[in-house]
């Protein structure tokens, strides 16, 4: 939902960054309020995924200009660890497996972490199981799952739905989705886009990075962006979503 | 002091004149003296032996170990973090027995847990002890064999539930000195037991903990053998393991080495009879300028023998962990099913693994895998965990601890599970208890 004149979450500006010595990012500039829902849009190599990357804080990708700032605060000057903590989230597109480490174990970790991060008390196995059962119904997982280590053996599906349990457990005020409807059936893509729905508040915002207009027509974006050659090269309102499905990418790049 | 390697060796076999008389029987003497002269032509291994080319054994010929003299006195309170709850207890400190630390209430009918010396007379014992252990071929072996003063005798005919721990504790006294933990146990046909062989110090003076167990599994017998090395951080430790199985015997072992300078263990399983299964299941937790060593020795002897191996070293700081594990199919052992898994996590630039998995197979009926791997953290793994709101320390330790949870998982008593769980935690995030 737009709103003008609510708070600014993310604001980027002509950010340059680069992969192993290659310029992928070329001036990107973006700014995101809470409330509101956006979507990047572009071919495999325009630099969405590496814009998700570099604002999470991927120690591989290397920020070479321009800036971000989170809230106000100066995003490349905190670690990962402090991004995801001020209230930052990405859902993998390609979720890792941890052997050994229980999916119920991490996300308590992970929860206290924040918690305690932010002054409040932890929370004990037993309080945070009550917590979980709620927040797995938001992505209709069985419970069989909290006791499996990380997205070990997990269906393509299965490891996305956990991505957005993450997401419910740790109410992150910025949830960036990378590709998260890529191997998704239709059935789990419903799911997934019902989960992030319900998370959706006038308080916080969502990017989704994706490739095809699919997961729009689930969650409704405020913005599409279309990301070419490291740059956003187009903003519009969802309907941008549908000429691109309709035309393809070539026409914009042609215009561009 | 510091002595030469030969000088080192020569302490350890003048023991022999000071040792007190203890209990005795003829046969054991007669092993004795050969055990003695053996180990006098054998001398310690040199860097030379293909078995013995990664383990520097420097650290340990440098010091002069003498017997232990007197029995040190030591409360249940001083013991009381190693011991499992339930467990029928054999406690031995600095190798001698100690009988009101001990508690045998547990052992119902058909189990024997007890004293090596007091059952010198018992024909089983006679009939088993030293004829498995190659104490004509192996020094530490010998030198055990011939100054050990007690040891545990476990016997079971018919099913035990509670676990027998056998739990070695080294005192250390004013100079270093050498002690000879020893054990023998024999699984009768189509009998269960579960066995944890736990061997830890009491504070970090220097001593040599030189031990030798022996197993013989008879037809159809099943044993769970756990073999926990938590000794003190100044001690070494060098341990053999002989492991005889019958006709469909189930052998299954885990075999922890978090503790110690510098940690050997050696163990040797042979398949003697048709159909058994052994499981072998090892990790080397080590950080510091710690060694620690594994070389385990697979004999498929007999048809369609099963055995599964998994091996992991966990290395940080500068420090040096080996595995070497061979498995040999013998002429006529067919229908042999065997998978071996070397797989290592090495967490500084200083640290070192070597890893030597090795197939010998004399016949063509046969399923052979294995492999090795050695990696450090995964770094997709990390970030993901970062971006969770871990620090970077605590993402490390969480994988570390993951790794080397798969072996942990699989010992088969819940509260070792859960205490050796927190050591290695503490030892991964650098906490010694």
């Amino acid at each position: 939902m737009i709103n003008k004149e609510s708070r600014i979450l993310l604001e980027v500006k002509n950010l340059k960054a680069e992969v192993a010595g290659v310029e992928i990012l070329k001036g990107v500039d973006l700014t995101i309020r809470a409330g509101e829902v956006h979507a990047i849009m572009g071919i495999n190599g325009s630099g969405k995924s590496t814009f998700s990357k570099v604002l999470a804080g991927h120690p591989d990708y290397t920020v070479t200009g321009g800036s971000a700032t989170f809230e106000g605060r100066d995003l490349f000057a905190l670690a990962a660890e402090e991004r995801a903590r001020a209230g930052l989230f990405l859902a993998f597109q390609y979720p890792v497996e941890i052997p050994g480490v229980s999916n119920s174990a991490l996300l308590r970790l992970a929860y206290n972490t924040l918690q305690l991060d932010r002054g409040l008390e932890e929370l004990d196995p037993l309080e945070f199981d009550d917590l979980v059962q709620e927040k797995i119904k938001v992505v209709e997982m069985n419970p069989s799952f909290l006791g499996r280590s990380v997205n070990e053996g997990f269906s393509g599906g299965e490891k996305k739905r956990n991505e957005i349990l993450q997401m419910a457990v740790l109410e992150p005020k910025l949830a960036i989705l990378d590709e998260t409807d890529s191997g998704l059936d239709i059935d789990a893509l419903r799911i997934v886009a019902k989960g992030v729905n319900s998370l959706l508040s006038s308080d916080n915002a969502v990017v989704m990075v994706t490739h095809y207009q699919r997961l729009l027509n689930y969650i409704v974006p405020d913005y599409v962006h279309v990301m070419d050659g490291g740059r956003i090269v187009r903003t519009g309102g969802k309907e941008l979503a549908l000429e691109l499905e309709a035309r393809g990418y070539d026409w914009l790049r042609a215009a561009a | 002091m510091s002595l030469t390697k030969e000088q080192c060796f020569d302490q350890l076999l003048r023991s022999h004149d000071v040792k007190p008389e203890g209990k005795s029987a003829g046969w054991l003497e007669q092993i004795r003296v050969e055990a003695l002269a053996s180990a006098g032509a054998l001398n310690f291994p040199s860097a030379k032996q293909d078995d013995w080319r990664f383990t520097d054994l420097s650290s340990l010929f440098q010091h002069a170990f003498y017997p232990v003299d007197s029995i040190a006195s030591v409360k249940l309170a001083d013991i009381e973090k190693f011991l499992i709850p339930d467990a029928i207890r054999l406690v031995f400190i600095d190798g001698c027995y100690a009988a009101g630390l001990s508690d045998l209430k547990r052992a119902g009918s058909g189990v024997t847990v007890t004293s090596l010396a007091e059952r010198l007379g018992d024909l089983r014992v006679e009939e088993n002890f030293g004829r498995h252990a190659p104490y004509k071929q192996d020094a530490f072996v010998a030198l055990n064999t011939n100054f050990f003063e007690d040891g545990a005798w476990v016997h079971v005919s018919g099913e035990i539930a509670a676990p027998i721990h056998i739990l070695h504790v080294a005192t250390c006294r004013d100079a270093p000195s050498a002690i000879y933990p020893r054990c023998l146990v024999v699984i009768e046909p189509f009998s269960r037991a579960t066995v944890v062989e736990d061997y830890a110090g009491l504070n970090d003076g220097i001593y040599f903990s030189n031990a030798v167990t022996e197993v013989v599994m008879k037809d159809h017998a099943q044993l769970q053998h756990v073999r926990v090395q938590r000794e003190e951080k100044n001690a070494f430790h060098v341990g053999h393991g002989s492991v005889k199985l019958g006709t469909g015997s189930v052998y299954a072992a885990t075999s922890l080495a978090f503790g110690a300078r510098v940690s050997r263990h050696t163990l040797h399983v042979i398949q003697n009879g048709e159909g058994a299964e052994m499981h072998l299941d090892g990790l080397a937790l080590i950080a510091g300028r710690q060694i620690a060593d594994t070389h385990t020795l697979i004999d498929h002897a007999a048809p369609r023998g099963r055995s599964v191996q998994l091996h992991k070293c966990i290395a940080d700081g500068a420090a040096h962990a080996i595995f070497s594990g061979k498995i040999i199919v013998h002429v006529g052992a067919v229908g042999t099913d065997s998978v071996q898994s070397s797989r290592n996590l090495l967490l500084s630039d200083k640290a070192h693994i070597d890893t030597q998995p090795q197939l010998e197979i004399f016949n063509d009926d046969v399923s052979c895998k294995h492999g090795a791997a050695i990696g450090q953290i995964d770094l997709d793994a990390l970030f993901f965990l970062k971006s969770r709101g871990l620090t970077e320390e605590r993402a490390r330790n969480l994988l570390t601890h993951a790794f080397a949870a798969e072996i942990i998982a699989k010992i088969p008593v819940l509260s070792l599970v859960e205490s050796l769980g927190r050591t290695i935690l503490d030892r991964i995030s650098g906490v010694r208890t």
